[in-house]
């Protein structure tokens, strides 16, 4: 005798299925395997988009803060650098070491609570690695409180630079942090990525091959642990990133494994760019021009930019007015989440939670 | 050797297990914010302010409210306008200061604190009254001067309406009489 089997549909959220956000995942099980994956988006719409028309090109900038709320300071200076072009604004050095050095300390929070979620999503030891990285993402938002006096929202960047120039207690502390910053990722780096139990957990699982990944519009670490080495700094360096000298970490496989351990990489890697840029600064003005009023002549513009996440860009398209036409965001979470389905099909329910982790999505940037 | 890098791993563990501790415990202790904190407790000098309403046309949000009233006579035989309703709605607030950054006469300034919590929703709207009230504890975000005069907005003195100018407004009062060597106060 045979037992009768269906396929049973289970649905995992719409809470934080690997704490990136409301996301829901609808999954079909065959047993314990995946035969149908489908993503459920838009818990988090708060219209973004729509609301930048009704805004002045400054006061977007807050609205930028809380797309990808892990690494506002890249998404600050996406949207600044676009409307730069659109205004044909020049901006000082020292605002763009600033906004460099800003977006690359945001880099490496970003890629620190990303591979600290990890072992949260593994199931296991969750909380230690996942407090450790938060130790040392506290003491970079203490470092982003000095320079603009808020820790997530920033609004560090404007149009022409930044707001200010940083404080003189500032560049001490930066000098503590990125002196201990080296220890902190060994520290990770043991402890996650040398475990055999998470690599027999994570080697070759779901992995992402490059011909796909390339076809299916990926970009940032998931891309290149794919070994695609394509990284917007290298490739149309905007601001000082053709001054300063870094590689592009790649992956081999292109499996959960090597996405984090991509990142982990690209920690060291920003840190290297902080440090250069802390030689070269020069002082000077930060900001190009005091004015919070813009109006652009007609036209439009795209700048991409290297998001923690991948390629962020803002598509503005200016009328003359104060305020843009279209803000189209190209949101990198989103984008990266289009592999999905290939991702998860024929893979268990434990690997589900630790292939969508490697993603590394923010919700708050997929669903705008 | 297998499970030698779980071992690595469990070496990083106890290496913390006997670091001094990250955390604080709040409420009984609390960290200490950088004075550029852009927090809640908004300062407003309402002998500074010309009732101009850059702020709130730059509020991303349109949640400052101003009424002003001109007070008859001419501005140059001392007549302006009188500000009558100033009010904040704090409860959509998200305190990203570029009504400050607006402020051409430095009025207003972003404040020090983090928890102004209340009961109810209508209890946020700061007016004009609880503005005048406070302390002036200003936050040094965007006010260059405040932090050459290392103001602390953390249990430093109240800054005073005079010392919280620009150097190119400290002598342009508002009120003829008001002008050092005026008639006023
Ligand atoms: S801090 Fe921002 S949101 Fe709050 S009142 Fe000022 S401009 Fe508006
Ligand atoms: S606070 Fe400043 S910007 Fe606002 S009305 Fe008064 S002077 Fe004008």
């Amino acid at each position: 005798m045979t037992l009768r089997t269906e396929p049973v549909v289970v649905s995992i959220g719409p809470h934080h299925p690997s704490t990136h956000g409301v996301f829901r995942m609808r999954l079909t099980f065959d047993g314990e395997n995946i035969i149908d994956a489908e993503p459920v988006i838009g818990y988090l719409h708060r219209g973004t988009e729509k609301l930048a028309e009704e805004r002045q090109y400054t006061q977007v900038i807050t609205l930028t803060d809380r797309l990808d709320y892990v690494s506002s300071m890249t998404s600050n200076q996406a949207f600044v650098l676009s409307c730069e072009k659109l205004i044909g604004l020049e901006v000082p050095d020292r605002g763009m070491y600033l906004r460099v050095i800003a977006s690359e300390l945001q880099r490496i929070v970003s890629h620190l609570i990303g591979v600290g979620f990890f072992l949260q999503e593994l199931g296991g030891f969750g909380g230690t690695a996942l407090m450790y990285a938060f130790r040392e993402r506290e003491r970079i938002l203490d470092l982003f409180e000095m320079l603009c006096g808020a820790r997530i929202t920033v609004s560090y960047s404007r149009i022409g630079g930044v707001f200010a120039d940083a404080p003189a207690d500032f560049w001490p502390a930066l000098r503590r942090v990125l002196d201990d910053m080296p220890g902190y990722t060994d520290e990770l780096e043991a402890l996650v990525f040398e475990s055999e139990i998470v690599q027999s957990r994570t080697k070759g699982v779901s992995p992402i091959d490059p011909v796909l990944a390339v076809n299916a519009s990926l970009t940032g670490p998931v891309l290149r642990a794919s070994g695609v080495a394509w990284d917007w700094r290298k490739a149309a360096p905007y601001d000082v990133y053709d001054r300063v000298d870094f590689d592009v970490p790649v992956g081999a496989n292109g499996d959960n494994y090597d996405r984090f351990w991509v990142r982990i990489q690209e920690v060291r890697q920003s840190l290297r760019i902080v440090e250069q840029c802390i030689e070269q600064i020069e002082p000077g003005p930060v900001r190009a021009t005091d004015a919070m009023l813009f109006r652009p002549p007609p036209g439009d513009s795209y700048v991409p930019t290297e998001s923690p996440k991948g390629e962020l860009g803002f598509y503005l398209v200016s009328d003359g007015s104060i305020a843009p036409y279209r803000c189209h965001v190209r949101a990198p979470s989103f984008i990266n989440l289009s592999l999905f389905k290939e991702m998860l099909v024929g893979w268990k329910l434990a690997d589900a939670i630790v292939s969508l982790g490697s993603l590394d999505f923010n919700m708050g940037e997929v669903d705008r | 050797m297998y499970g030698l890098g779980v071992l690595k791993g469990f070496g990083v563990t106890l290496k913390n297990f006997v670091r001094k501790p990250f955390t604080v415990q709040y409420p009984e202790e609390r960290s200490v914010q950088h004075p550029r904190f852009r927090g809640q407790e908004f300062v407003w000098y309402e002998d500074r302010c010309t009732g101009c309403a850059s702020c709130a046309k730059y509020c991303p949000l349109g949640i400052i409210r101003i009424v002003t009233d001109p007070d008859g006579g001419h501005e140059q035989e001392g007549g302006d306008y009188k500000v009558e309703v100033f009010d904040i709605d704090q409860g959509r607030c998200m305190y990203c200061g570029l009504c400050v950054e607006a402020c051409p006469y430095d009025a207003l300034h972003m404040g020090s604190t983090f928890e102004g919590a209340t009961t109810r929703r209508e209890d946020l709207v700061i007016t004009m009254e609880v503005l005048n009230e406070r302390p002036k504890h200003p936050s040094t975000w965007f006010r260059p001067q405040l932090e050459q005069q290392a103001v602390d907005p953390f249990g430093g003195a109240p800054v005073d309406s005079g010392d919280a100018g620009r150097e190119a407004y400290r002598w342009h009062p508002k009120r003829s009489e008001d002008a050092p060597g005026g008639a006023g106060k």
